[in-house]
């Protein structure tokens, strides 16, 4: 601000200070003060400053501990068939959709991004029917290709649930990852791959050579965003399986165990202080994951000028 | 095209594969919305068969909308979707266009600031959130939800539209600011209508995630007279659950305004996304 403009400028205060309160007051605030809270807990006269004593229960206490490391480890595995299920689908279903001269690609690209747009509890309550042992859709069909013998009521079963659970949510998502890919495959210029063509590279090949490497950029983007939306998810077990997220707690995870321990279930009372100490923890999960992503594999992805 | 990349037997296996997997996309909404319109015998000995003069019967959606108030619920979701973008497009513009029009002291800084929500879910501040609305008596409103999600959309709404922001030509800035116009009016008489496909693009990535979410009303807002559509036909079909009719029935009402939604603007999403505003 030098003297040809001498006035204060109000205005870029006026624009920018909506976004700014409402931001602040309701995401960023409440943000640190969740981390704040997890230091203190209930005393006889209100709150009390604990210290680190909630992470020492939920890290040190057999019952605390149990439930905060399966729900871990469930929201990994949860994590990991997205990785192995519905980015490779979605790959694949770009790639096919990319071809030239297809016909209908517009028709298909919005019918496989239904799913996407539906809410979680339509998706949760729509699966569990289908694969509802007394309705009887899934093992009739099962039966129609001869494969009667390998349904079980997976949802209702400990070893199955999540895992089925996590391919209900991929059936759902797969919409995302095909999207972005298609409009990556579509930058990629022509010229390129008529030059691979002249050097007989084409097909398959030109897909693992040429077009996989330039779209790794993309790739990368999908498998965080993945990541961060895995390990604050809630809504699809919430909906299928309820907050105590059965059979036995087999599909609880990180979002699940937020909710039951913030707001109680049957005897166990709702704890503010505790709720805050798993949201911290949650907190720190996807830090370290936004940052394994910023720091060790955004910046050793080769990226090439299109 | 060159026709070396195209041979008939590729396109028939792409086709096959396409057909397949739209199959498995559409086939759940197709059975829920088929039997929603069945007697509840036709419901279970007939499963996959459209509804038919024997076995056609509406008493589910009867029961729905004698038991549930859908039509609450649903202006409750519209009101709070409706509102949430207005304000997620006018702060976010108003905001994109201060970082990118002007040079001032903390022009990253605040940038930076704001984009810091992209990647933070607002779920984790879910405690705190809880206790501010508590103490300013604002749980159980629909403002509530409004606020939260206003929060939640602006960071990806400023960066989308501050990089469009950058592409309106100074010219016409600069000639507007010679003819005298203030820089209020520069922004919502010349820029605002410059960018309306960005922030068109930035209405249709928030509508969805704000319309379907069921976190914020279960916590904030889940008093019968705020409870949006989602909420609400989770509670139902809670209620309800040994009833088929009234299930499948109340979940064919939760998919037709989102499916509407997404017939009209299905065009713009796309080429939202396939336009590289996420990048």
């Amino acid at each position: 601000m030098h003297k040809p403009r001498s006035r204060r400028r109000w205005h870029i205060a006026v624009f920018l200070a909506p976004a700014v309160l409402v931001y602040s007051a309701v995401m960023i605030l409440p943000l640190f003060d969740t981390l704040r809270l997890s230091l203190f807990t209930e005393g006889p006269e209100g709150r009390v400053f604990a210290g680190l004593a909630n992470f020492r229960t939920l890290f040190g206490d057999p019952n605390w501990s149990r439930q905060f490391w399966n729900a871990l480890a469930n929201n990994f595995w949860f994590f990991l068939i997205h990785m192995a299920v519905q980015n490779p689908i979605g790959i694949a279903l770009a790639a096919i959709l990319s071809a030239p001269g297809l016909r209908l690609a517009g028709f298909y690209r919005s019918a496989i991004f239904i799913p996407t747009i539906l809410s979680f509890v339509i998706v949760g309550f729509a699966w569990k029917l289908i694969l509802s042992p007394i309705w009887g859709i899934a093992p009739s069909m099962l039966d129609a290709v001869g494969l009667k013998s390998w349904f079980a009521p997976w949802l209702g079963r400990e070893e199955t649930a999540l895992t089925t659970l996590a391919l209900i949510s991929v059936w759902q998502f797969v919409g995302i990852p095909m999207m972005l890919i298609y409009a990556a495959l579509l930058s990629i210029p022509d010229e390129i791959l008529e030059a691979a063509e002249c050097d007989g590279v084409t097909g398959w090949s030109a897909f693992w050579k040429i077009k996989l490497p330039l779209i790794l950029p993309s790739i990368g983007i999908i498998s965080i965003l993945t990541f961060v939306a895995n390990f604050n998810a809630f809504d699809l077990i919430y909906a299928a399986q309820g907050a105590l997220a059965g059979p036995n707690f087999s599909s609880d995870i990180l979002g699940t165990f937020l909710y039951r321990t913030f707001f109680g279930f049957q005897l166990q009372l709702g704890d503010p202080y505790m709720g805050s100490a798993i949201a911290s923890a949650m907190f720190a999960v996807i830090l370290v994951g936004v940052c394994i992503y910023l720091f060790g594999i955004q910046t050793r992805i080769r990226r090439y000028q299109l | 095209m060159s026709r070396a990349r195209t041979n008939p037997l590729n396109s028939v296996a792409a086709h096959a594969a396409l057909i397949t997997y739209t199959l498995i996309a559409l086939f759940p909404v197709w059975v829920i919305v088929t039997n929603s319109f069945k007697s509840r015998r036709a419901i279970f000995s007939e499963p996959l068969a459209l509804p038919d003069a024997d076995s056609f019967s509406l008493i589910g959606y009867q029961t729905v909308m004698r038991q549930g108030d859908f039509v609450l619920y649903f202006q409750n979701s519209m009101i709070v979707t409706v509102v949430s973008l207005a304000l997620i497009l006018i702060f976010g513009a108003m905001a994109a266009f201060a970082l990118a029009e002007y040079r001032f002291r903390g022009n990253t800084l605040w940038g930076l600031y704001l984009a810091l929500g992209i990647m933070i879910p607002i779920r984790i501040g879910t405690v705190a959130i809880l206790q501010g609305m508590v103490a300013t008596g604002l749980v159980n409103t629909l403002a509530a939800l409004i606020l939260v999600y206003t929060a939640q959309g602006l960071p990806l709404a400023v960066f989308i539209l501050s990089e469009f922001m950058r592409q309106v030509s100074d010219d016409l800035k600069d000639a507007g600011r010679i003819d005298g116009l203030s820089e209020y009016r520069i922004f919502f008489r010349l820029v605002l209508p410059l960018v309306r496909p960005a922030m068109a693009t930035v209405a249709v990535f928030n509508m969805i995630p704000i319309w379907n979410d069921l976190w914020f009303p279960l916590i904030l807002a889940p008093a019968e007279q705020v409870k949006t559509l989602t909420l609400g036909s989770q509670v139902f079909i809670g209620q309800f659950v040994t009833d088929w009719n009234a299930v499948l029935s109340a979940l064919s009402l939760a998919v037709l305004p989102v499916l509407v939604l997404y017939i009209v603007f299905s065009r713009q999403l796309i080429r939202g996304i396939t336009s590289g505003a996420v990048k």
